[in-house]
């Protein structure tokens, strides 16, 4: 007995190894260089100098800061939105046409937010697009270019996560006991009343945490405000890649992240408890 | 009137998803140089570009590498994991779990960022192999999942009764535990393939400069103007992340891997 | 010494106890029943004896052989779940001979056993089906294929007829216990189904809170169960407090009673329970003259359902149930006043 419950843990060995060496130490990296100091021979000097937060705590870093947050959530609350009816209508599907489209949804939820930000681009160009289309139906007098423009950013970081708010949405709704339904409509609501008065709250804690999630992944879009947006558009995740690669500033980059890294963790506390208050 | 409704919305939904993707479609079968749409004649060429022209050629090739180098690491480390938080219901096996899922909840950039920072102060800057750890490790998660997925879909009394007839914990492995878990396991694999193909942000970070990947090529190119070979990229990689998802569907059970019931 | 012996077990998860101090013995071949409510204990006794749960003390034994630290690999047992858990990813030919591939028993060996089982359990022909396809009879059926394809020295069950429909169940106890006595194998079935036990059991063993109350045939238990608890639940009982003023007499209400059977010696002054079955009660109008041992009541209900009569009779506050068959039916009706009576040798008295 002893011997083999010694041998469980020795299998466990190199991934510890793994996840220990490549995720553990790398993100505590990222913790210790937030509060180095910069270095004219190296990338930084490990210490402790707050200056990086400094110079984050002005207007300008503080409104990207918020813009990033209220961005992501116009963008989830969007996104779940439209997905909602959606998804709720394929569970109702059959076991074939759900595949099909969960299929699809999964495809488009992988292809890479480079070539998502191209195809939008190319969507609302002036020669291949949207206003192409309008200009030949007569609609409009010359085709125009849609971007750059807030708009187009928010059409494609919409685009982007609603595969995820679908997947997110799956579980609960394809869970949910259909008779809760049908006594609901034998009680005397209608199909409406039904959709707001029974399964909208019975789904609600995976609406929740569907939008927390959408939240998260919408602050780690890194292309497409840079490819459909202004500099104003530009997120967190922009300015750490952008002081990373090509200002070689990896303490400000750093800092920038531990920012980033607690703009998702409170979010994600904040809504947790705030789902547990609802429950008890 | 409900109905009515109804076919509106999903068809006006329908419309969202797969308008884009149709647009992208007719601008790669394009004969001409420039983008457009509709497209002026009808040609292959800009696939043919893919295979034909060495530097996007070699930037397919880097990324097919990765992808299938860095989901068979990720399920590796992901098997002992989630067999023995399974098996054993270790403490230990599951604060590693949840280690391994973090990578993937956290924004992608800070991950690039944490790699990037971890492989040039240890000075190993710019080799395939660091692309191919950075993207097991970002996702991890998705093995993880998969596979225990798999592991509790399997009875406890289907081992207890191989155990009465006979199977030590090695034959229980191999003859139960094993093949039902199996098909979880390449499913978590390919979930992984095919976000490492189309991963952007870690490729740029860790390895950028050195083994351009396709998402990083295309990144790039954007810069310099637009060629309808990205529009071919773009359906291909649609049609690979469409098979690989078939595939799953087909020989395991996707409904569940997604969270329904059976 | 041949048979199952089951010497002082207990069995704790944590400060509960599961098992306490049980010690059995039953001889080869005898088809045993464990019986009691759920959370008595009977499953966990069950998986001890496959080695499924280790004892915290005690031991067991089977042909001479001592189990206890045997694994449960090594055992020689042959199980069915209550859930059956056959393997999803295999055929039914390939679940039946689970046991023989993994011992390295060749391909046509292990075919002509499987055909030779599907036959037995009248299956045949099924080898090469998957088990999605079977329904919950044809599972069972294929379960217990399964756990006799090595001949074992000892057949356990769990709750074995719980996953099939009511009338399934009937048909699968009489099968189930032809094919036990045909093989001659020592077979322990835990069940919670009284009629189950009585069914297809040599031995029944009533199991309470973790111990065991009562082991013997099924005719010992049903006719002197040894408290109230056991009369409860084998078969249906009339209970009614009474005391003991004498050693075979009892005052129930106003009524003297002679009382057949006192095994556990009360005496004089005694608060007890008299117990008599529903079909060894009748009732009398109580126009007639009042027959011996009897307590008077009011009829509150007839059920005649064919082959028999139920009489639901109140007395003094306690309802008591006869059944009869329509020939001794007497001619009363819901509300009339009747005497109940108690043949001496139908009364006996239990602990309260």
């Amino acid at each position: 007995m002893r011997k083999s419950s010694l041998s469980r843990y020795v299998v466990l060995i190199p991934s510890s190894v793994m996840i220990g060496v490549f995720f553990a130490i790398p993100f505590a990296l990222i913790l210790l260089v937030s509060v180095s100091s910069p270095a004219d021979d190296a990338d930084f000097r490990l210490g402790f100098d707050l200056q990086h937060f400094e110079r984050f705590a002005t207007w300008f870093y503080i409104e990207r800061a918020l813009f990033s947050a209220g961005l992501c959530a116009l963008i989830a609350a969007i996104s779940m939105a439209i997905a909602f009816p959606f998804t709720y209508v394929l569970t109702t599907f059959k076991r074939r046409a759900q595949d099909l489209w969960l299929i699809y949804i999964l495809a488009q939820l992988s292809l890479s937010e480079v070539l998502i930000a191209f195809s939008w681009q190319i969507l609302l160009s002036r020669t291949s697009g949207i206003g192409n289309i309008m200009a030949m139906l007569g609609m409009v007098e010359r085709s125009f270019a849609m971007t750059p423009s807030a708009g187009a950013v928010i059409a494609a970081l919409v685009y982007l996560t609603v595969p995820f708010s679908v997947l997110l949405l799956f579980p609960a709704l394809s869970r949910m006991d259909r008779s809760l339904l049908e006594a609901a409509r034998t009680l005397g609501a209608s199909p409406v009343r039904t959709f707001f008065t029974v399964v909208i709250p019975v789904t609600r804690p995976a609406i929740i945490s569907g939008a927390v999630t959408v939240f998260v992944l919408t602050l780690g879009a890194i292309i497409v405000p840079q490819v459909l947006g202004r500099p104003q558009h530009w997120t967190l995740s922009v300015l750490i890649t952008d002081q990373a690669i090509f200002n070689f500033n990896m303490p400000f980059a750093s800092a920038l992240a531990v920012v980033l890294l607690a703009l998702s963790a409170s979010v994600i506390a904040l809504v947790s408890w705030l789902g547990r208050r609802a429950e008890a | 009137m409900m109905t009515t409704l109804r076919r509106i919305y999903m068809a006006l939904f329908a419309l969202y998803l797969i308008g884009p993707i149709i647009v992208i479609t007719a601008v790669s079968f394009n004969a001409q140089k420039f983008l457009a749409f509709p497209p002026r004649g009808f040609s292959l060429r800009w696939y043919a570009a893919i295979f034909v022209e060495n530097d996007w050629f070699a930037a397919l090739v880097n990324s097919l590498t990765i992808a299938a180098a860095s989901a068979l690491l990720s399920t590796a480390i992901a098997l002992p994991v989630a067999y023995a938080a399974w098996r054993y219901g270790l403490r230990y096996a599951r604060a590693l779990f949840a280690l391994g899922i973090a990578p993937f909840i956290l924004p992608p950039v800070i991950m690039a960022l944490a790699f990037l920072l971890f492989f040039s102060s240890v000075g190993i800057n710019g080799l395939m192999a660091n692309v191919i750890i950075a993207h097991a490790i970002f996702l991890l998660a998705l093995p993880l999942v998969t596979i225990s997925l798999g592991l509790e879909s399997i009875d406890k009394a289907l081992i207890e009764a191989a155990q009465t007839m006979g199977a030590s914990s090695w034959t229980v492995f191999r003859t139960v535990i094993a093949p039902i878990a199996a098909p979880f396991a390449l499913a978590g694999f390919a979930f992984c393939f095919v976000l490492s193909l189309n991963e952007y942000i870690i490729a740029l970070m860790t390895v950028g400069f050195t083994v351009e990947t396709l998402p990083v090529k295309i990144f790039n190119a954007l810069r310099y103007g637009y060629t309808p070979v990205i529009a071919s990229i773009a359906v291909l990689f649609l049609l690979v992340n469409i098979t690989v998802f078939s595939l799953i569907a087909r020989f395991s059970n996707l409904a569940r891997i997604l969270g329904a019931m059976d | 010494m041949s048979g199952l012996i089951i010497d002082g077990i207990t069995k704790k998860f944590g400060t509960v106890t599961a098992v306490e101090d049980v010690s059995l013995t039953f001889t080869e071949g005898e088809m045993i029943c464990f019986l009691g409510p759920s959370g008595c204990g009977k499953t966990t006794l069950l998986r001890m004896i496959a080695g499924l749960e280790e004892p915290t003390t005690g031991s067991i034994a089977m042909n001479g052989r001592d189990l206890t630290q045997v694994p449960v690999h090594q055992r020689d047992i042959g199980m069915v779940f209550q859930s059956f858990a056959l393997f999803p990813h295999l055929t039914v030919g390939e679940n039946i001979t689970y046991s023989m591939r993994i011992r390295g028993h060749s391909r046509s060996e292990r075919e002509d056993r499987a055909t030779e089982l599907l036959d037995m359990m009248h299956l045949p022909g099924m080898a090469d089906r998957r088990i999605s396809q079977l329904s919950g009879g044809q599972r069972q059926r294929v379960a217990i294929a399964r756990a006799l394809a090595l001949n074992p020295q000892i057949f356990l069950l769990d709750e074995p007829m719980s996953a099939l429909d009511a009338n399934l169940r009937e048909a699968m106890q009489i099968e189930l216990r032809k094919l036990q006595q045909e093989l001659g194998i020592t077979t322990v079935v835990v069940t919670h189904d009284q009629t189950e036990a009585m069914t297809m059991a040599d031995t029944i063993v009533v199991m309470g809170k973790a111990n065991v109350l009562q082991s013997g045939t099924p005719m010992q238990i049903y006719k002197s169960p040894v408290n109230r608890f056991v009369a409860d639940f084998i078969g249906t009982s009339n209970l009614l407090p009474a005391r003991m003023t004498g050693a075979d007499t009892a005052q129930v209400g106003d009524a003297a009673l002679h009382v057949g059977t006192n095994a556990q010696g009360f005496t004089t002054g005694d608060e007890v329970v008299l117990m008599t079955r529903p079909e060894a009660v009748f009732v009398r109008p109580a126009s007639e003259s009042a027959p011996q041992n009897a307590i008077k009541g009011r009829v509150t209900f007839v059920r005649d359902i064919g082959a028999t009569i139920e009489i639901l009779v109140d007395c003094d506050g306690h309802e008591v149930i006869s059944v009869l068959t329509p020939k001794d039916w007497p001619d009363v009706r819901i509300g009339q006043d009747v005497h109940v009576e108690m043949p001496k040798d139908a009364c006996s008295v239990l602990a309260p």
